[in-house]
């Protein structure tokens, strides 16, 4: 199809727009790494803009022998994989029974649980019931109130109605039961969500803070988005940097490196997996909103 | 007379009676065969279990804990035992002085980041679909889903990093021979900064769902405007942003119904004592005075205030689209 002129300058404007958005968008990404490899010197003096400069790892081996990051690091793996486990358990056990259209009073559980969404405490009254719980402060306030969420509920349910309901009913006339169903026929069937699940979830664990915040007190117990906050945003690193040999301004600038550093630790599970994470958040993506 | 009229009534009653014994028959029935169909599908309800356990304690348990809103709450009396004080609190907060800074706040913030961060995805979505070659699409997709990826904290981080005095907004205002700004301490930038950083992180993330949209148009109608000489972006007016009207109103109606119920993670994060004028939010009130200060009662009002509202708002816009455009949530 050949394109009018106001096609073709549309169409160009269009390429120089988008890429502009790109760039905007990677080049703070590519700082952040080119900064954390470089002298901090170039990065403070603004000469490094770009790629590193007087490369260096130096900031690396500093994030690697801080306790506290290390620490962090290891709490946040713990939360993630335990709180997945949950959570990807708990929907598959709302989620199934749901899809059933044989289930009795499947329309007012529903109602029961999408109510939530609309409907809460709020921060106080949860607050209040985990203090009573004693669940304060310990491992399981990272795991357990947040044992499942509704909109994947949904997302799960959506797929397992797509799953055709003969097959469940032939398995049910051999005389399956449904725990049977659900184990040998449904769970085999539902690998692309249940891994989409898995993705979700976890990415929800490594990056949240806010629970932390809340309920646990220890250092020890933080996860390491708290440690991050701690460096980046409430400046917390005189006690971190444990070189007493240095000059005032060495540390200021080691500081600064391991700044940039540190972001780059935090994110390398989530940067690692991003080209093979994209494809299945899309999908699930589209699947929610096939519904909404 | 009486005789008859006794007869009359006589069968009356056992005519009800029958009736009765019947509609109860019907009953016993339905009830047996629900009774069944419960039994034949009890490991289903074992499944569930756990899942109905889990929202009545961590969700419904807490909507009966908000009475406390409306008494006095003493951690030895409990919830039960506290005595109540009626609307004393939501007074309270009704007549402190920074009630209107953090409502003005709240709704300042909610509807910049709605009319800001909102058109966005739409734009790009637009703008992706008209692009021909898959290779530079998938790139350009690539790299705008990423910042999705990135904690609050992270985000937060790199913010501060990039705007310090000395940061690296800072180095190129100055290449321009501008003066450095203190964007982190200024409250006059906390809301553009707060916006900004919010369209950078998900613009790619949220424009999935109208490219999925956009991806659904008949190519048909496409066609059959070229052939009328309708150029792109007639086509895009007339063709794409009609097919995807739907689901940008039902979203609109979600977004705008969450107007003031502007999220506690990055504003927490973004606050310090220089800019709390501009920055100060329900929500971070509510965690403060909440958590820190132990005013639970207090804070539970205030909290309950901000989600009536939020409630009230959804409805409202919910009406809105109902009216002007036959597209809404329910």
């Amino acid at each position: 199809m050949r394109e009018s002129k106001t096609d073709r300058t549309f169409i160009i404007f269009n390429y120089i727009f988008l890429s502009i958005v790109a760039l905007l968008v990677i080049y703070p990404l590519v700082f952040v790494v080119s900064a954390s490899l470089s002298n901090p010197q170039y990065v403070i003096s603004g000469e490094m803009w770009l790629w590193p400069k007087e490369f260096t790892l130096d900031a690396y081996e500093k994030v690697f022998k801080n306790k506290d990051i290390i620490n962090g690091f290891v709490n946040t793996v713990k939360y993630t994989v335990v709180g997945t486990a949950l959570n990807v358990v708990m929907t598959i056990l709302a989620a199934y029974p749901l899809s059933r259209r044989d289930l009795k009073g499947r329309g007012v559980i529903m109602a029961f649980i999408v109510f939530t969404i609309f409907f809460s405490g709020g921060l106080i009254p949860t607050y209040l019931l985990i203090k009573d719980l004693g669940m304060l402060n310990s491992f399981w306030v990272m795991i357990i109130p947040n044992a499942v969420a509704v909109w994947n509920i949904i997302i799960m349910r959506t797929f397992f109605q797509a799953i055709p309901h003969e097959l469940e009913e032939s398995a049910m006339i051999d005389g399956c039961g449904n725990f049977r169903i659900l184990w040998s026929i449904v769970l085999p069937l539902s690998f692309p969500v249940i891994a989409v699940m898995v993705l979700f979830y976890s990415v929800g664990h490594w990056n949240s803070y806010f629970q932390a915040l809340i309920y646990l007190q220890d250092q020890d117990k933080f996860p390491l988005q708290l440690i991050l906050r701690q460096i980046l945003i409430q400046g917390q690193m005189d006690d971190m940097i444990q070189t007493t040999s240095e000059s005032f301004l060495a540390q200021q600038l080691s500081v600064e490196g391991l700044k940039y550093a540190v972001l780059i630790v935090a994110n390398l599970p989530m940067l690692m997996l991003y080209p093979f994470l994209q494809r299945y958040f899309v999908k699930g993506v589209m699947i929610g909103s096939l519904k909404g | 007379m009486a005789n008859v009229s006794e007869a009359n009534e006589k069968y009356e009653v056992s005519g009800k009676s029958e009736k009765r014994q019947m509609q109860k028959e019907v009953k016993r029935k339905a009830r047996s065969r629900w009774r069944k169909a419960v039994m034949k599908n009890w490991q289903l309800y074992v499944l569930l279990s756990p899942v109905i356990l889990y929202f009545l304690v961590f969700h419904y348990f807490p909507l009966y804990g908000l009475q406390i809103a409306f008494k006095d709450f003493i951690a030895s009396k409990g919830i039960l035992g506290s005595p109540w004080v009626g609307f004393k609190h939501f007074e309270r907060f009704f007549d402190s002085y920074y009630f209107w800074r953090l409502i003005k706040n709240t709704i300042g913030i909610g509807v910049f980041t709605l009319v800001v961060s909102f058109p966005v995805p739409i734009i790009l979505a637009l703008l992706l679909n008209e692009v021909k070659s898959l290779k530079y699409k998938k790139f350009v997709q690539t790299v705008i889903y990423a910042p999705h990826f990135l904690s609050t904290v992270v985000v937060v981080g790199m913010l501060l990093l990039f705007l310090k005095t000395d940061g690296m907004i800072n180095q190129i205002i100055k290449l321009f021979g501008g003066t450095p700004i203190d964007f982190i301490s200024e409250p006059s930038w906390f809301k553009s900064l707060y916006v900004f950083s919010d369209v950078w992180q998900t613009m790619g993330w949220s424009s999935i769902i109208y490219i999925a949209a956009l991806a659904a148009v008949d190519p048909a109608q496409h066609e059959a405007a070229m052939i009328d000489g309708a150029s792109r972006l007639q086509r895009i007016f007339h063709i794409n942003i009609p097919a995807i009207m739907p689901t940008i109103v039902i979203l609109f109606i979600l977004n705008a119904g969450s107007v003031m119920a502007v999220g506690f993670e990055k504003v927490y994060l973004m606050q310090n004592d220089l800019n709390m004028s501009t920055s100060d939010v329900i929500s971070t009130f509510v965690y403060r005075s909440g958590i820190l200060e132990a005013q639970y009662s207090f804070s539970a009002a205030v909290g309950l205030f901000n989600s009536l509202i939020n409630f009230i708002m959804l409805i409202m816009v919910n009406q809105i689209a109902k009216k002007v455009n036959e597209t809404s949530l329910w």
